[in-house]
C-alpha cells in the first residue's frame, strides 16, 4: 500500500508539469487511473482484464491522434507516455511490472527538458527523481513497510553519491554533435521577433518578460538612445503587414565607420528564427553568418539551441551613399492604399525642398499632435495608415514607424522599416546587459543623398521616455503588463537582478558548455587534454576514482565486524562453485547445498562433502582451530 | 540418525505407513519437551500417531475425548466424600499422566481447553484449593480438526503459542494406502507394540539433546530468522521469544535425531516450518496466505549468516 502510494505520488510529480500543455483529458484521466488501482489494491480486488485495458489504450491514443492529428513529435509523443504509464499502472503484477513503471518515471523526467532548461525545472526534476528513487528504494527493500525519512535518507545518499559522476561526466564526456533528431516541433513556442511586421505583432512581444539576449561590453555602455540592436529590416508593405518574404536588394554590406569602435559579446536565446541581433551597425561577423546590404545578420540555420557570439559595432557611420536601382525602387514601394497620407506626403512634397525638412515635419507631427503612445492601440481598418493618422492616433512603436515609412516613401524618400530591440537593463552585478523581448521595438531609416541611410525613430517624437528611460517609464501603470513593472524596493531589484545572473552562470556554464567550450575549458587544464581520446581517457580516470573513492568511504563507515575465517573460506568455495552455475541460495544451508552441488558434478561429490564437513565443524561444533588450515587448503585445492 | 531415534521410528512407522517424517518431528517434539499439536481432518491417524508414541516410549498414557460439554473437573479430577474416612478424598483425573491425547481439542469449551493448557505450562495442575504436580515426563498430545469444521472453538493464539509443534498429516501416499487397505487391523497392531524405552531412559534422552552445541553463527541464524518476521509486514506479528526457544530446542533435538553433536542450519530449516507454522498470523495484504507458506517465505527470504 505505502509503496503503490510513493510510486503514484512520484509518477503525479513527474507528470505534473506536462499536464498543462497535454489535451485537457490526459490529467483527469490519469487521476481515475491511478485512484482505480489505488482502490484495486485496497479492496484485494482484480486487476481489469486485458480486454478492457485494451479498449481503453486504444481509445486514449485515438483521443492523442485526434488532438495533435499526429502520434510523432515532442507533444504527442509526451502525451502518449504520459497515458500509457498511467495504463501500465493497470497491469502492473510482478516487481519487474513495477520496476518497468520507475524507469518510464525516470524517462518522464528527462522529457521535461524538451521544454524547460532553466533551474527551476532543473531543480524541481532533482526533486522529483529524489522521490521516485525513494519509490524503487521502497519497492527493492525486502521489508515492505519501510519509513519514509530513512527511505528518503537513502535516496538522498544515493543521488549525492551520484552527483561527482555526474560532474565527471559533464566535464569529460566528449561532446559531439547531436546523435538523434529532436522532433520538428520540439523548437514550438520560443517567443521572438518575426519575419513580418503587423500592427500588434510587436506590442504582444512587449508583454513577455523572457530575455532575448544578454550582452557583455567589453567597455562603458553606450547612452539609453544608443542602443538599437538591428534585427529585422523590412522593405516590402502590401497595407497590413510589412514582411522579409523577398530578400533584400542585392549590394555590398559596406560602411564607414566614423566614431570608436565597441566590442562585445551576445549570448542569444533561441527564438527559431535567423536573426543575430548586433548594435548599429556591425563590423566583424560571427563566424558562420552572413550579412545582408541592409545589415541583418544572419546564422546559417534557424536558431533552437542558446548562441553565443562576439562582435564589434561602430556607433557612428555613414551607410549606403549609393543606392542601387532595385534598393531606389523598393525602397518606394508603396500599395495602393491610404489616399489621405498620400495627399498629406504630396503637400509636404511641394512645400519643402529638403527630405531632411519633410522628415522633421512629419516628426512634429506626431510630437504636436494628440498622438497617444499606447500597448492597446484600436484596430485600424483596410486604410491603415490612414486611420492611424487621422483617425485614432493611438498606437505602439510598429504603428509610428509603418506610417512614418508610408509618409516618407509617399513623399519620394527612400524609406524602411528596421525592427531589433531597444535598450537593455544593466547587471550591475555580473557586468554585463539583459535585453528582454519587452524592450522589442521597430523604427525607420530614411535614405538621404548627402548622409545615406538615417536612423530616425518616430516613437521618440511621442515619447521620449521610452527611447531615453525604456519601455517601463513610457506607458502609463496601468498599461504595463506584469512583468515590466518596475520593482520599487532596491533589494527586490537586487534580487532580480542576481537571479538573473544565476541564469546567465547557468546559460554560459551548463547549458552553454558546448564542443568549443568544453575544448577551450580542457585545454586551459591542460595542454592536449581537449582531444576526444585524451577526453574519453580522462573521464574513464575520473570515474574510476571517483567510484573508488565512494567505495573507500563506504568501506571505511561500515563496521568492521571480525568475519569469521571459515565463512570467508567458505565463501570462497561458494563463489568457485558460482562460477561453475551452481549458486548457493542466500537461505540454503550448507548440506543441503553440498547435495544439491554434487548431485549436478557428482565427480566433485567426495571434495564437496569433505569441504563441507569442515566448513560445518568449524562454523557450527565446537571449535577445532586446526582444522581451518585443512579447509583453506582443501579449498585452494578444489577446482570447479 | 540416533539408533535408539531410528528404532522408535521403526516401530511407529510399520503402523502409520509413509509418515516418517512426521513421526520424526513428532518424537523431536517430545525430545525437546513440547508439546505436540496435530492438526488435520478425522480419520487420517492422528489418534494412532498418539497412541504408537505413547506405545513406543512406554509412558503412562491417558486420553481425554474433548467435547463441548466436557469440564475443568473431568480433566483435573474431583474430591468425593468417602463415609469411611468422613473426608473428602481427590480422586485424580486424567491429566495424572506421562502422556495425555487430548482428543479434539477444539471441540471443548475454551473453560475446559483452558485447564489443560495451564497444566501444560505449569506441570502442575491446582484443584481445590491444592497444587499437585504432573508426573515427570509430562506431555501432552493434542489433535485438533481444522477450524472451518463445524461446532469448534478454534484455540486462541496465547494458548497456541504453548504448543511446540504443529504437524499435519496428510492423506497417505498411493503406496501407502494399499498397504494399510491391504494390512492388518491397526488396533490389532497396536496392543502387539512393544516399548523401546525405560522411563528413565527417555528422560535421558532429553538431556542429551539438550546438551547439542549450538554455536554463535546458529544463534544469529535463529535470531535473524525471529528479526524479520517481527520486521515484515507480510506477518501480522513476530516471533516471541518463546517461540525463539522452541526453534532453538527443537533444533537441538532434530540435530541430536540426526545423531549429531552440533546444530546446523539445516536442523533450524528443517522444524521450523512445524515450530513457527502455528505462531504465524499473515498480515493485512497478505490475508489468507497458510502458516506453512509463511514459513517458506521466511526461509527463503532471510539469508544464513
Amino acid at each position: 500500500m505505502t509503496n503503490l502510494v510513493w510510486l503514484l505520488l512520484s509518477l503525479a510529480l513527474a507528470s505534473a508539469p506536462h499536464l498543462g500543455r497535454l489535451p485537457f483529458w490526459v490529467g483527469p484521466a490519469c487521476l481515475v487511473l491511478g485512484w482505480w488501482r489505488l482502490a484495486i489494491l485496497r479492496k484485494q480486488a482484480k486487476l481489469p482484464r486485458k480486454s478492457l485495458l485494451l479498449l481503453i489504450a486504444a481509445a486514449a491514443t485515438g483521443g492523442i491522434f485526434w488532438h495533435y492529428q499526429t502520434l510523432l513529435g515532442r507533444d504527442a509523443g509526451v502525451a502518449l507516455l504520459v497515458v500509457m504509464i498511467a495504463l501500465k499502472l493497470m497491469e502492473m503484477k510482478s516487481l519487474r511490472d513495477t520496476m518497468v513503471v520507475i524507469f518510464l518515471s525516470y524517462f518522464l523526467v528527462i522529457t521535461h527538458f524538451l521544454y524547460s532548461q532553466s533551474i527551476p525545472t532543473a531543480l524541481y526534476l532533482l526533486l522529483v527523481v529524489l522521490l521516485t528513487t525513494a519509490t524503487m528504494i521502497g519497492y527493492s527493500h525486502p521489508l515492505e513497510r519501510f519509513a519514509s525519512r530513512p527511505r528518503l535518507r537513502l535516496a538522498g545518499i544515493m543521488l549525492l553519491q551520484a552527483i561527482p559522476l555526474m560532474l565527471v561526466l559533464f566535464v569529460f564526456f566528449p561532446r559531439v554533435g547531436p546523435l538523434w533528431g529532436l522532433p520538428k516541433d520540439a523548437h514550438a513556442g520560443m517567443t521572438g521577433l518575426s519575419d513580418t511586421m503587423n500592427p500588434g505583432s510587436i506590442s504582444q512581444l512587449i508583454r513577455s518578460d523572457a530575455v532575448a539576449f544578454r550582452v557583455k561590453l567589453d567597455g562603458p555602455a553606450p547612452d539609453n538612445s544608443q542602443r538599437y540592436w538591428r534585427g529585422p529590416v523590412f522593405w516590402d508593405y502590401d497595407g497590413t503587414s510589412w514582411s522579409t518574404r523577398n530578400q533584400a536588394p542585392a549590394g555590398a554590406a559596406q560602411f564607414v565607420p566614423l566614431g570608436k569602435p565597441l566590442s562585445y559579446t551576445v549570448t542569444i536565446e533561441p527564438h527559431n528564427q535567423r536573426w543575430l541581433f548586433a548594435l548599429d551597425l556591425p563590423d566583424r561577423l560571427p563566424p558562420g553568418s552572413s550579412v545582408t546590404a541592409d545589415f541583418q545578420i544572419m546564422a546559417p540555420s534557424a536558431l533552437h539551441q542558446r548562441m553565443r557570439y562576439s562582435l564589434t559595432s561602430y556607433p557612428e557611420y555613414r551607410l549606403g551613399e549609393r543606392l542601387t536601382d532595385e534598393a531606389w525602387e523598393r525602397a518606394l514601394q508603396l500599395p495602393e492604399r491610404n489616399p489621405k497620407a498620400r495627399q498629406l506626403a504630396a503637400q509636404w512634397r511641394a512645400s519643402q525642398k529638403s527630405p531632411r525638412a519633410i522628415a522633421q515635419q512629419a516628426l512634429t507631427l506626431f510630437r504636436e499632435e494628440a498622438f497617444v503612445y499606447t500597448l492597446k492601440p484600436p484596430l485600424l481598418g483596410k486604410q491603415a495608415v490612414d486611420d492611424f493618422l487621422f483617425g485614432t492616433r493611438r498606437g505602439f512603436c510598429e504603428h509610428y514607424a509603418s506610417s512614418f515609412v508610408f509618409l516618407m516613401r509617399a513623399a519620394g524618400i527612400p524609406a524602411r522599416v528596421v525592427t531589433g530591440y531597444q535598450g537593455g537593463e544593466p547587471n550591475p552585478m555580473g557586468d554585463y546587459m539583459i535585453v528582454r523581448q519587452s524592450d522589442a521595438h521597430a523604427w525607420a531609416e530614411i535614405w538621404l543623398d548627402d548622409a545615406g541611410w538615417v536612423r530616425v525613430d518616430p516613437t521618440a517624437a511621442v515619447s521620449p521616455n521610452r527611447i531615453e528611460t525604456g519601455i517601463a517609464s513610457a506607458l502609463p501603470a496601468a498599461e504595463l503588463p506584469p512583468a515590466l513593472v518596475q520593482l520599487d524596493a532596491a533589494w527586490l531589484m537586487r534580487i532580480r537582478l542576481s537571479w538573473d545572473l544565476l541564469n546567465n552562470n547557468w546559460n554560459q556554464w551548463v547549458l552553454g558548455y558546448d564542443q568549443d567550450r568544453q575544448k577551450r575549458f580542457l585545454s586551459g587544464i591542460h595542454r592536449g587534454l581537449d582531444s576526444w581520446q585524451n577526453m574519453a581517457l580522462a573521464m574513464m580516470a575520473g570515474l574510476a576514482s571517483v567510484l573508488s573513492g565512494i567505495a573507500a568511504w563506504m568501506l571505511w563507515r561500515s563496521p568492521r565486524r571480525a568475519i569469521d575465517p571459515a565463512l570467508a573460506a567458505y565463501q570462497k568455495f561458494c563463489a568457485k562453485l558460482a562460477r561453475q552455475g551452481i549458486a548457493r541460495a542466500p537461505g540454503e544451508g550448507p548440506v543441503d547445498f553440498a547435495a544439491r552441488a554434487s548431485r549436478s558434478r557428482p565427480e566433485l561429490a567426495n571434495q564437496i562433502n569433505r569441504i563441507t564437513r569442515l566448513y560445518l565443524t568449524l562454523r557450527y561444533g565446537q571449535r577445532h582451530p586446526a582444522w581451518l588450515p585443512r579447509l583453506r587448503k582443501a579449498i585452494r585445492r578444489f577446482r570447479a | 540418525m540416533n539408533s535408539i531415534i531410528e528404532r522408535i521410528s521403526a516401530h511407529a512407522g510399520e503402523i502409520i505407513l509413509g509418515k516418517d517424517r512426521q513421526i520424526r518431528l513428532a518424537l523431536v517434539c517430545l525430545l525437546a519437551r513440547g508439546h505436540l499439536l496435530i492438526e488435520d481432518l478425522p480419520g487420517v491417524g492422528k489418534t494412532t500417531l498418539a497412541h504408537v508414541l505413547a506405545k513406543t516410549l512406554g509412558l503412562h498414557f491417558q486420553r481425554i475425548q474433548f467435547t463441548s460439554d466436557l469440564l475443568p473437573a473431568d480433566i483435573l479430577g474431583v474430591s468425593i466424600y468417602e463415609r469411611d474416612s468422613a473426608s473428602f478424598k481427590f480422586h485424580p483425573g486424567p491429566i495424572f499422566a506421562q502422556l495425555i491425547l487430548a482428543d479434539e481439542v477444539n471441540r471443548a469449551t475454551p473453560k475446559a481447553q483452558s485447564a489443560l493448557l495451564e497444566a501444560m505450562e505449569e506441570h502442575q495442575v491446582t484443584a481445590e484449593g491444592v497444587t499437585r504436580p504432573l508426573p515427570e515426563p509430562f506431555f501432552v498430545i493434542a489433535t485438533q480438526n481444522p477450524a472451518y469444521q463445524i461446532g469448534t472453538f478454534p484455540l486462541p493464539e496465547s494458548q497456541l503459542d504453548r504448543f511446540l509443534m504443529r504437524i499435519e498429516l496428510g492423506y497417505p501416499d498411493a503406496q501407502a494406502e494399499r498397504a494399510l487397505l491391504q494390512g492388518k487391523d491397526r488396533r490389532e497392531l497396536l496392543t502387539q507394540l512393544q516399548p523401546c524405552l525405560e522411563p528413565q531412559e527417555l528422560a535421558a534422552l532429553q538431556q542429551r539433546a539438550a546438551q547439542v552445541f549450538v554455536s554463535d553463527a546458529l544463534l544469529d541464524y535463529v535470531q535473524a530468522l525471529i528479526h524479520f518476521t517481527r520486521q515484515t509486514p507480510r506477518f501480522l506479528n513476530g516471533l516471541s521469544p518463546r517461540a525463539g526457544l522452541g526453534l532453538l530446542h527443537g533444533a537441538q533435538a532434530w540435530a541430536f535425531s540426526d545423531g549429531r553433536r552440533e546444530v546446523l542450519p539445516e536442523d533450524v530449516q528443517a522444524i521450523l516450518p512445524a515450530v513457527a507454522g502455528h505462531r504465524l498470523r499473515p498480515g493485512a495484504e497478505f490475508a489468507g496466505e497458510s502458516g506453512a507458506a509463511l514459513a517458506q517465505y521466511l526461509l527463503a527470504s532471510v539469508a544464513i549468516p
